[in-house]
């Protein structure tokens, strides 16, 4: 019987913080993932403060949350066989996250065709009906992303990545 | 020019741990973002992860804004679009904002961050920061 696409996208879930190193260096964990979906966390820490009078997280923090989770959104959505790159990604911050909470992004892959991906994300910091911020952003699969993809494909069938 | 905001914006941890400095000529601004492998977003490429190339834009409109007048308070942003023109590889970035407006509440910034070649950028940033300015007297 063939692979599922949530069999696969189970297969390649440690890769989606493990694979990345600044997806590592922030502390970013990977909550769920499913078709065309992707759920992400940023664990709060000190060392990622912006503005040390708040204690809030750099905008940066959230910037690199929901490009990722966008991004796995649109790999997954794409069927996880091409890595998608960002072309562009708008952000709207609602509110400072609370200081000591974990953010957590929701992505929707809401279209995916071809070579192009359009997501929708939402970051919060607990209750979903009261976001830190929006995304909205679009991924292609560039030449670069595909030999990328295929070295992944290579790395992970010669048992390197296992 | 905010001296004291923009010392306060550089050792934030966040700017502190990715190693963000300022290369000023007069009130201008570059804006240097020193490559690490942490930052690196797919190393099969090796491409840097474009929330790291977007936050440091963020971090450089932010410096730009305190560097052109004096802020009581670090500048929030309150929408930003980047644009990813090209892989930003595995080199140092740097960047530089132009203010298109700056009024009492709201800024309106573009950054746009270069690797080798200035004419070849790999990312722009389209954003409005809320500031608030010192007030003036009468």
């Amino acid at each position: 019987m063939p692979e599922s696409l949530q069999e696969l996208l189970n297969r390649l879930a440690p890769l989606i913080v493990d694979g990345s190193p600044h997806a590592q260096a922030l502390g970013l964990a990977l909550d769920g993932l499913g078709p065309a979906r992707a759920t992400m966390r940023a664990p709060y820490r000190e060392d990622l403060i912006g503005d040390p009078e708040t204690g809030v997280m750099h905008g940066g923090v959230v910037t690199a949350l929901l490009d990722h989770a966008c991004g796995v959104a649109a790999f997954s959505g794409l069927g996880a066989k091409e890595t998608p790159a960002t072309l562009d990604l708008r952000i709207d911050y609602m509110r400072p996250a609370e200081p000591g909470r974990d953010i957590i992004a929701e992505a929707e892959c809401i279209r995916a065709h071809g070579l192009i991906a359009f997501v929708r994300a939402t970051a919060h910091d607990g209750d979903e009906s009261d976001p830190v911020a929006t995304a909205s952003a679009a991924f292609m699969v560039t030449r670069p992303s595909r030999e990328a993809a295929e070295r992944v494909r290579k790395a992970i069938e010669s048992g390197a990545l296992s | 020019m905010s001296e004291a905001l923009i010392e306060t914006l550089l050792k934030a941890p966040y700017v502190a741990k990715f190693g963000v400095r300022f290369e000023r000529k007069g009130d201008e601004l570059t804006g240097v973002l020193p490559y690490e492998e942490h930052l690196v977003g797919n190393p099969l490429v090796p491409a840097m992860h474009g929330g790291a190339v977007g936050a440091f834009m963020e971090i450089v409109a932010s410096a730009a804004l305190l560097a052109s007048q004096t802020l009581v308070r670090l500048p929030k942003p309150i929408d930003i679009a980047v644009d990813y023109l090209r892989p930003a590889r595995a080199a140092d970035v740097y960047a530089r904002a132009i203010i298109g407006r700056s009024g009492a509440r709201v800024a309106n910034v573009r950054v746009e961050a270069w690797q080798g070649r200035r004419e070849a950028p790999v990312a722009t940033l389209h954003g409005h920061f809320l500031i608030k300015p010192e007030p003036v007297d009468n």
